[in-house]
């Protein structure tokens, strides 16, 4: 209320004949940079990395993001590979494309498109998700997919880091995915598809911008789509031993 | 009223015997070594800290900035009063200067004392663009020395001012190494009980807030005077001399707990105004504050001067000695500080939206046993619990003397001379100092500066500004062009400066006699708060223009002396 009154004087006392109010206006405006939304980029890989199971498969494995942006929106590249090294084939190629804005104070909503490339037939999703970070630091990241198929599809990653020291640093990350819809084409089956769950230790060297890792991966599928990689002789669980390191710059 | 007018007549009939100051600076790409690394930087006159400029109250002073950087710059005299065009904020007093331009600064010294002096564009000040003020005042100085230096405080860290911001929006805790690890974790089981500790870090987990985020950006070589502790500044003296400390702090980030073990302190002033002397142990000095201390040193030895960050993840170190070489014991850091449930008070509710009301009542059944929990562990004891009331009562960062003697409060501080008659303030702004850890955004009543309207002040008005502290971060408050007279209860005394420090979960009134058109700079002294939109324009509407009130003001400080 009081905050009207004065905007009323103000207005008045610009509108009367005060010699104050042209010198007012007079005064430069700010058009530096300061009164500019303050825009940022980075880029993390939260994982790169060499993979061995133990079926002896060999892999090398990325997931990165890119971003620029303001605080009040983003635009976000996420890419994810999973590479045989012995097939030189992916078998997993994931590239996302997404714009982010902020609804509440921890958490980011985000929509865009996932292209996915792999080693077989390709898809294209519409991408709904939300990324933050929940009580107790769990950060988490949910996203709902829909492919040009129609079939409809959801993950959740969450992470939790636990600081040994300042420095080393033992985190553990759950991925899960669900379908809506069965898509026998890329092997995908109703219900629960599959589970990673890693845990790495790793230790900062150059600041937060290289810190190499060591880590156990655990690889699960689950219902229709394990029946489908059985029936393809394909594995359903694998164990492997990571070597890595996160990057961020 | 007669004088005031004899004297501004006078001052007008007698250009000529007015004192006049040529001063040059160069703005150039520089060196920078710490002991610890070396780095480019931004210095003036090839160095930084740049000079000390030293000035005579009374006198005009003509300043030559020439820019040697392939990009704009600007000075800030900060504390300095001075016709707002002058003011050297850019897109606020003036456009800036240009590469290669050479611009001419141009003001009466109005006042005496301990000031400083540093670029107001981009991160140029701190990557290295300050340096000191010194001014002598017209009249006899109300105490007693026998030489002085200039103490400039500085935070020197390796990455640049750019950089730092781009780490701290990709990862707000880029730089904190100090936060709670399992064997923290384990230590404090041990002493408080598992299940408190349980407890306690659930609280703050909730929150989504860390008790170790004291210091935003860790990782730097505390300075003085542009030396690293290796490098060892050194100050001479004669046993028996008085010697005055201009202490400075010019760091971007850092707040420094300042003590010179075996000499008592007498602050004389506080940022360039005189304040009745008051003994200390130990005092803090917040971002762009100036503390001016007198010491005694009696005998044939040497002492350290040591300044431990507030969240002791780093010091700046420096030697008073009877002769070049001499050192003292360089006494340990203290441990790294941390917040408590105290210093949160301010956060409305502690309530983000996401939480429902049966988290909010399990959270509050929490914060009172780990806020107890947590007064026993950090401040060992019920009695003789250090308190300043500029802190949240238990807070983690309350100010408690290495030798368990007097640490200065805001409290203490009374103006040697009151600079304005006491009156009732014409109204009341409330400010309250907001942001958001997680997202590195800091803001003023939620709004960042891009979004804001300028504060809108009446000419001859006197404006008391509340400041409400609803972060867990301190935050170092700079209202450039007029004083901010900091209420501490002492009516007429109440001290006047030019940057008041609010600790995080309280409340600090201050009052501004608006006594100079124009538009000026208000925002949080912090480097990174200010850039990510703790800010504001104050536009001071009516008054006389801006060369009437040049002389206005000069014919109250003659009335004054």
């Amino acid at each position: 209320m009081s905050r009207i009154r004065s905007l009323i004087t103000v207005s008045l006392l610009g509108s009367m004949v005060f010699p104050t109010a042209v010198a007012a206006q007079e005064m430069i405006a700010d058009t530096t940079s300061r009164k500019q939304a303050l825009t940022s980029w980075g880029v993390q890989f939260e994982e790169l990395e060499y993979r061995y199971s133990d079926d002896d498969e060999e892999l090398g494995v990325w997931s990165a993001d890119f971003f620029y942006g303001t605080d009040d929106l983003k635009v976000r590249w996420l890419t994810k590979g999973e590479y045989a090294i012995e097939e030189q084939a992916y078998e997993g190629l994931e590239n996302q494309l997404v714009a982010q804005v902020p609804i509440s104070d921890f958490f980011d909503a985000k929509a865009g498109v996932r292209f996915d490339t792999p080693e077989g037939p390709d898809r294209t999703y519409a991408v709904l998700g939300i990324t933050g970070l929940a009580p107790q630091w769990f950060e988490i990241d949910a996203n709902l997919y829909v492919s040009e198929e129609g079939d409809t599809s959801a993950g959740l990653d969450a992470e939790y880091e636990v600081l040994l020291t300042n420095y080393w640093i033992l985190s553990a990350a759950v991925d899960a995915t669900v379908a809506f819809s069965e898509d026998r084409e890329i092997g995908v089956g109703k219900g629960l598809v599959s589970t990673e769950t890693g845990v790495r230790l790793s230790y900062d060297l150059v600041d937060r911008a290289f810190s190499p890792y060591i880590g156990v991966v655990h690889e699960r599928k689950y219902g229709d789509t394990a029946d489908l990689a059985e029936a393809e002789s394909d594995s359903t669980e694998d164990w492997f031993a990571v070597i890595g390191a996160r990057i961020a710059f | 009223m007669k004088v005031r007018l004899l004297t501004g007549v006078l001052s007008l009939l007698m250009p000529a015997l007015v004192l006049a100051g040529e001063y040059n600076l160069t703005v150039d790409r520089v060196e920078i070594d710490t002991g610890d690394f070396v780095k480019e930087g931004i210095g003036y006159n090839g160095k930084s800290p740049g000079p000390v400029l030293r000035f005579k109250e009374g006198e005009d002073v003509r300043i030559n900035v020439t820019n040697n950087l392939d990009e704009m710059t600007s000075i800030h005299w900060h504390g300095l009063i001075l016709p707002y065009e002058q003011d050297g904020v850019p897109g606020i007093s003036f456009p800036g200067i240009e590469p290669g331009e050479t611009f001419t600064y141009k003001f009466p010294i109005q006042q005496a004392g301990t000031y400083w002096f540093h670029s107001h564009s981009g991160f140029q000040e701190p990557d290295g663009a300050y340096g000191a003020i010194v001014i002598e005042p017209e009249g006899r100085e109300p105490f007693r020395y026998d030489r002085e230096y200039v103490v400039q405080l500085t935070d020197k860290h390796p990455d640049s001012g750019e950089r730092i911001m781009r780490n701290l929006k990709m990862m707000p805790d880029y730089y904190n190494r100090e936060q709670q690890t399992v064997g923290e974790f384990f230590s404090n089981a041990s002493e408080n009980g598992l299940m408190n500790t349980v407890r306690d870090r659930m609280a703050w987990g909730d929150m989504r807030m860390m008790k170790a985020d004291v210091e935003d950006v860790q990782g730097f070589t505390g300075m003085i005077n542009g030396k690293g502790p290796a490098q060892n500044w050194t100050g001479l003296f004669e046993p028996g001399e008085r010697v005055r400390l201009r202490f400075i702090n010019s760091s971007a980030m850092t707040n420094f707990d300042v003590r010179i073990p075996g000499l008592d302190m007498t602050v004389v002033q506080a940022d360039g105004n005189n304040v009745q002397p008051v003994n200390v142990d130990e005092f803090r000095i917040g971002v762009a504050e100036t503390y001016d201390v007198i010491v005694h040193p009696r005998h044939e030895q040497a002492y350290t001067i040591f300044a431990e960050s507030m969240g002791r993840s780093g010091f700046a170190r420096a030697t008073l000695a009877p002769e070049e070489g001499m050192e003292a014991p360089v006494p340990p850091m203290r441990d790294p500080a941390r917040l408590t449930m105290a210093d949160m008070a301010g956060m409305p509710g502690m309530d983000h939206g996401d939480m429902d009301h049966g988290d909010m009542s399990a959270s509050e059944g929490m914060d009172h046993s780990s806020m107890a929990n947590m007064d026993h562990s950090s401040m060992g004891g019920d009695d003789g619990q250090p308190s300043d009331p500029f802190y949240a009562k238990g807070s983690g960062i309350m100010p408690v003397a290495a030798n368990d003697g007097k640490f200065l409060s805001y409290a203490d501080l009374k103006a040697q001379k009151p600079l304005y008659e006491e009156r009732e303030p014409t109204r009341e702004i409330e400010l309250r100092l907001t942001g958001n850890m997680e997202r590195y955004t800091w803001s003023i009543n939620g709004v960042k500066y891009e979004d804001a309207d300028p504060i809108r002040l009446q000419y001859g008005e006197r404006v008391r500004f509340k400041f409400v502290n609803e972060t867990m971060m301190t935050h170092p408050m700079h209202l450039h062009g007029m004083w901010s007279i900091l209420d501490v209860g002492a009516g007429k005394w109440n001290p006047i400066k030019h940057t008041v420090s609010v600790q995080p979960g309280t409340t600090v009134y201050m009052e501004t006699e608006v006594d100079a058109p124009g538009q000026w700079a208000f925002h949080c002294h912090l480097s990174y708060h200010a850039a990510a939109g703790m800010f504001r324009k104050v536009i001071v509407e009516g008054g006389p223009d801006s060369t009437q009130a040049k002389t206005d003001v000069a014919i109250e400080e003659g009335g004054d002396a």
